[in-house]
């Protein structure tokens, strides 16, 4: 009878004695899939609440067409669509053992990640400047609330990567553990498809 | 055994007994005094019925189970029953009919209670913390706290709020609707005939949320016009001389005006408009009947009877001779 | 209380630690005993107790807030409290009951039984677990720190704009960032218990085969998974109005104040199926077992649970059936509304027939749980008329509605959960309670209960609002206000027979693995059990494994006691067919379990296992990182509300910082090896300390 070794936490460990999951997926696979299941709902919840503000504010006041500019927002968009691209690569590299290529795309993926903050920080204190802060009006609260909170995640989603980048340099990021990137990946990959929608949404449509 | 036996039989005829009793209640919802109401009462007095009924079944075969089946020391083990799926169905399909049958008045009762009715009195009900104020607006009229409408004739209420969220509710005449700031819900209330109906705010706006009651008072036809009529007069000057005048004087002195209008004296809109206050049975969100008493109550000290309200003295509270004058000076503005 | 460990072997004794100098810094130990034991356990059953035991607190002081109320309303115009106190004590009962009392109390008993249940070791994340707890506890420590910080919220526990917008004051912020708090240890939980369900399952535990409690435990998790979210958003855009004054639900700059409503009713019909689902899964369990029969309809009552589930999404503008929506969504809501009964109508049928036939025994227990199926079909029939729309414009903000949810929340989910605790008190402390008293306790309870809640309904059909702090002579309400009191001050006192109850008996006793002769895989093991469950992960061939490995049926079907229980099935070299794949499931249970019965020639319950352990059983070692975790998270929203933003930075620092250690501590320490030997580590079992 084989050895029941109960080992859970955030690691998973190859061991011969781990007894097999129901579903045949680590636990903490299905753990980032439900989180994200979670995440789909705040996301609705606060895009609904800008979608049922947009066109309420009086004629006159501050409005996306005043402030938005949407070249500017496609390329810092790019930028963080390429991310993925590059988390993708990272995680190619530890599944293929090549640890050097890893931290290169891990680190390349932070950076974009970063990027793009920086860019929305930028955009926001320009949109400050030209008068709309977050309490002007019903677009501007929920502008700055549902692209904060995004941001958030996403400087979340760089920290993660630079800590897993961290780890990797001092070795403690082996083959084994490729499962952790993966993670982290889905949860960079799903950040991205929420600034899709938010872009085409907020920006896009008028 | 025998023991629970009698408690439960016990219980079963005092919750019966107890449930038979009950008092003369004004605000009640099962007496109604309107059209509106009586469509309501008449729509959820058989569902009520059905709900009696599956009540008994169900309870009484909790009852049955608990008496039949108990575990008798020689009995055999019981028969392993995983299901039945025709009862399944049934008890599925049952109810779903029996609902069935309930939605369906009810969403025609929704619709009819939607329609506007013909020939109504358009009033705007302006909701404040913590009383009401009515419009009516085709007929030059604003007063405070008390609804007067004519008898058999729909009032077609508009609901506004300038603060927050209150509830109009006049349970003998008709359901509640919520007043919310920035919207402009619609209802209306039919009077059977002439009477004064109590309701409350029903929805928490506040400290004094419990003190915001609401009355409807219903008059024939002819008397509501002559009510009109009484409301479209200027204001009573107080004569010379008398203790009206002196409360008069109290009222501008004191500042009473720079919240509170009496047409040709002031244009204060945080309190009720008080031109023809003497002529309202209640006053305070009708938390007090209109008398000597209760209004020295109120004037000596508003906050204290009535917590978290707006009625704040510039200059702090009246002193006991103000408050005796302008007693007489309200009781003049008929 | 126990801390169940095996001597220390010398050959094992554990390493010097790497790193740590400082005695208290370093890492706890499986032999971690004491207070500090209990601070830094991961083990889940002791989790469980502790959100059971915390729960029970809030539950005392949420009902002390209710009898203040009753005093208060017990005559007319009374001015026993004042008007701004009463409404702080009706928005902390309400928000203490719902989130610090059912809502742990769940998670406690789900967190103790679930992997027992299924057959696993613990949970997927025990850190994690620990963590949820420890937010809860800070979280409610948080809220009720507001008492003596300007006063305790005092907007409802629903919280409605503008009103809650603009109240001065800290009051509502402590409400809208206790909220957040909780809601971090409802996610983490239910995102923990998930895993743990869909993952962990013992071999041959299909979905099908387990027990209802845990299916409607899960459905609630999913429930809350998806609905915490939505009321997250809403309590920020509050907390963002009242301290950034942006518009969200600003009326003057165009917001619409049902905007909260929708979310937060989004949020809180989900959440009221949360509140049931558990209690009626124990409701489920109790039946059966004290009626020597299966559950009736097992199939259904799963889909019924998950079509419960679902529905209760499509149902949430009932409670706003009086806010201005129109004749359309009214009708549509009032259609979801009646429909949602079925599903709900065919449990309590399924609950009457588990019993018909049956051979019923009254334990506590199932007093309480006969008690829920009465208590909770009145809520449910009172529930029904108000989606008759016209007439719940009558009904709602009346004492008519309090009436209702005091049924299906107390006379349901309290007495389902009194139930659990009643039936399962022997598990958790190798204990039983008195049933006399337990009785006493039922009577009183169900007396104080209908007598408290019953005039209720007469009170709001006789147009008696809600939250009032007071009302006139003249009205008609006040002898039911009396009544009503008095039966107040009856359920206390039965609460403190219970709390008598277990105080009279927190001696060990001798209670053995399965005192109620019972049909589930948590009575296999002892009581209370081992810090690893199960000497060896059960194999699972049917529903009701426990039972099926004890009874066969006759050809009547009824039960016939086994000469031989049957052991423990090995995994090796095994006759029994494994389970059909999920969905085909046919009858309950795998016929041709006999080849189990060869491996059997002695007359153990145990027999065939015990030879085959050299090897020892590893269980993740505990961890204080959360517990220090949890406390960032009270500084960051002490430091918002009084707007000290260092403060608020510290506390993120501080919570990040902890998540970092927690991250890089692996789950089991290396120098920690507390040896779980079975052999060894059950006769130890039995050596409790108080």
């Amino acid at each position: 009878m084989s050895s029941v070794t109960a080992t859970s936490g955030s690691h998973v460990e190859i061991d011969p004695g781990h007894p097999p999951t129901s579903t045949g997926l680590s636990n903490e696979k299905v753990a980032m899939w439900s989180f994200l299941g979670s995440e789909c709902l705040l996301f609705g919840a606060l895009i609904s609440t800008y979608l049922l503000f947009k066109g309420q504010d009086e004629p006159g006041q501050i409005s996306p067409v005043d402030v938005f500019d949407i070249p500017y927002t496609s390329v810092s968009s790019f930028v963080l669509l390429m991310s993925s691209l590059t988390m993708v690569l990272a995680l190619a590299g530890i599944q293929r053992g090549d640890h050097r290529r890893t931290r290169i795309w891990l680190l390349t993926t932070a950076l974009l990640g970063a990027s793009f903050v920086a860019g929305q920080a930028y955009e926001f204190t320009v949109f400050v400047r030209e008068g709309m802060n977050l309490r002007v009006n019903l677009f501007s609260s929920s502008f700055f609330v549902l692209t904060g909170f995004h941001g958030a995640h996403v400087t979340i989603g760089v920290l993660m990567l630079l800590s897993l980048f961290s780890l990797s340099l001092k070795g403690k990021l082996p083959t084994s553990k490729a499962e952790t990137v993966e993670l982290v990946g889905l949860y960079w990959h799903f950040v991205d498809i929420v600034w899709i929608v938010i872009f085409t949404l907020v920006y896009l449509i008028p | 055994m025998r023991r629970n036996r009698r408690l439960a039989a016990l219980s079963a005829t005092l919750f019966l007994f107890l449930a038979a009793c009950a008092e003369n209640a004004p605000q009640d919802t099962l007496e109604p005094k309107g059209e509106v109401a009586r469509k309501i009462a008449d729509l959820i007095n058989p569902v009520f019925i059905v709900a009696g009924v599956v009540f008994l079944l169900v309870e009484g075969l909790i009852l049955l189970v608990i008496f039949k089946f108990r575990a008798k020391p020689d009995a055999p083990e019981p028969e392993q029953i995983h299901g039945n799926t025709r009862l399944e169905v049934g008890w599925t399909l049952a109810p779903a009919l029996v609902l069935l049958a309930v939605a369906v008045p009810t969403i025609a009762t929704i619709f009819d209670l939607a329609k506007k009715p013909d020939n109504a009195v358009n009033v705007t009900v302006v909701a404040r913390q913590f009383w009401w104020e009515y419009i009516y607006e085709d007929l030059g009229v604003v007063t405070a706290n008390e609804l007067r409408m004519p008898v058999g004739r729909a009032v077609e209420l508009k609901l506004n709020s300038i603060d927050v969220i209150h509830s109009y509710w006049i349970p003998p005449l008709g359901g509640k609707m919520d007043v919310v700031p920035g919207r402009d819900n619609r209802m209306h209330l039919v009077a059977d005939g002439p009477g004064e109906y109590l309701g409350q705010c029903t929805e928490f706006c506040g400290d004094s949320h419990a003190n915001m009651r609401a009355k409807a008072i219903a008059m024939p036809a002819r008397d509501f016009d002559a009510w009109v009529a009484e409301q479209k007069r200027p204001a009573v000057t107080a004569a010379a001389g008398t203790p009206a005048e002196e409360g008069f004087t109290v009222f501008n002195q004191r500042g009473c005006g720079s919240c509170h209008t009496v047409e040709g004296v002031s244009n204060g809109t945080i309190g009720p408009n008080l031109t023809h206050f003497a002529s309202r049975t209640s006053f305070a969100g009708s938390m007090f009947d209109n008398n000597d008493t209760n209004l020295r109550k109120w004037l000596s000290d508003p906050l204290g009877v009535k917590p978290g309200n707006k009625m704040i003295i510039p200059g702090g509270n009246l002193s006991p001779d103000e408050v005796t004058k302008l007693i007489a000076y309200m009781n003049s503005l008929r | 209380m126990a801390i169940v460990t095996p001597p220390r072997p010398e050959a094992l004794a554990p390493e010097q630690p790497l790193h740590t100098p400082i005695r208290f810094l370093r890492r706890p130990t499986g032999y971690t005993k004491g207070v500090w034991g209990w601070m830094t356990t991961v083990d889940h059953k002791k989790i469980g107790i502790m959100y059971s035991a915390t729960a029970f607190l809030f539950f005392l002081l949420g009902g002390l807030e209710a009898l203040l109320l009753r005093v208060q309303l017990g005559a007319p115009d009374q001015t026993f409290l004042r008007a701004d106190t009463y409404n702080q004590l009706f928005t902390m009962h309400g928000t203490t009951m719902i989130f610090l009392v059912i809502m742990p109390l769940s998670a406690g008993l789900a967190n103790y039984l679930l992997p027992l249940m299924i057959g696993a070791r613990d949970v997927a994340f025990p850190r994690l677990n620990a963590l949820g707890f420890w937010v809860f506890l800070v979280g409610g420590l948080f809220m009720y720190s507001s008492f003596f910080l300007g006063g305790a919220p005092n907007g409802g526990w629903f919280g409605y704009v503008p009103l809650s917008r603009s109240i001065p004051g800290h009051n509502m912020d402590y409400w809208a960032f206790g909220l957040q708090i909780l809601g971090i240890a409802s996610l983490t939980g239910a995102v923990n218990l998930i895993v743990t369900v869909i993952n962990m399952r013992a071999p041959g535990m299909s979905l099908m085969r387990m027990p209802i409690f845990v299916w409607m435990s899960l459905v609630a998790q999913f429930l809350l998974l998806f609905a915490i979210p939505i009321i997250t958003v809403a309590l920020f855009l509050l907390s963002f109005d009242r301290l950034f004054s942006t518009n969200f639900f600003n009326v003057s700059a165009g917001a619409d104040p049902l905007l909260w409503q929708h979310l937060f009713w989004l949020f809180g019909h989900p959440e009221v199926y949360i509140l049931i689902l558990p209690a009626m899964g124990i409701v489920s369990e109790v039946l059966p077992v004290f009626s020597r029969k299966p559950l009736f309809g097992y199939q259904v009552m799963v889909f019924s649970g998950i079509a419960i589930g679902f529905m209760g999404w499509g149902v949430w503008a009932h409670h706003m059936f009086a806010s201005g929506l129109g004749p359309v969504a009214t009708s549509a809501f009032s259609a979801s509304t009646m429909f949602i009964a079925v599903p709900t109508g065919v449990k309590i049928f399924n609950w009457i027939s588990t019993m018909w036939k049956g051979k019923l025994t009254f334990t506590t227990p199932m007093m309480f749980a006969i008690g829920f199926v009465a208590m909770f079909t009145i809520g449910g029939l009172s529930g029904v008329t108000h989606g008759v729309v016209p007439a719940d414009t009558q009904q709602t903000d009346t004492y008519y509605i309090v009436a209702h949810f005091h049924y299906v929340l107390f006379g349901g989910s309290m007495f389902g959960l009194f139930a659990g605790v009643y039936y399962w008190f022997p598990k958790f402390a190798g204990r039983l309670l008195d049933e006399k008293l337990g009785k006493l306790h039922f009577w009183l309870m169900f007396l104080g209960f209908n007598l408290t809640f019953g005039p209720f309904h007469i009170l709001g059909l006789q147009g008696m609002p809600r939250r009032i702090y007071t009302y006139p002579e003249g009205r008609g309400w006040d002898v039911w206000n009396l009544v009503s009191t008095i039966g107040s001050f009856v359920i206390a006192a039965s609460i403190l027979v219970f709390m008598f109850n277990v105080w009279k008996n927190r001696k060990p006793q001798e209670v053995g693995d399965d005192p109620w002769d019972a049909r589930t895989l948590e009575w296999t093991i002892p009581s209370p059990p081992p810090e690893y469950n199960f000497k060896e992960i059960p194999l699972v061939t049917s529903r009701d494994e426990l039972w099926h490995r004890k009874y066969t049926e006759d050809e009547h079907g009824r039960s016939v006691r086994r000469e031989v229980t049957e052991a423990q099935p090995t995994l090796a070299g095994t006759a029994v067919e494994p389970a059909p794949p999920e969905g085909h499931e046919g009858p309950d249970h795998v016929a041709g379990k006999a080849g189990t019965g060869d491996e059997h020639d002695g007359d153990g319950e145990h027999d065939g296992q015990a030879e085959e352990h050299e090897e020892h059983i590893h269980m993740p070692s505990p961890s204080y990182w959360p517990l220090v975790t949890s406390i960032g998270l009270p500084i960051i929203c002490y430091g918002m509300i009084y707007k000290a933003w260092l403060v608020a930075i510290l506390g993120g620092v501080w919570t990040l910082g902890s998540i970092y250690a927690w991250a890089l501590e692996p789950a089991t320490a290396p120098e920690d090896t507390p040896d779980h030997d079975p052999e060894r580590g059950h006769d130890e079992a039995e050596a409790v300390h108080a």
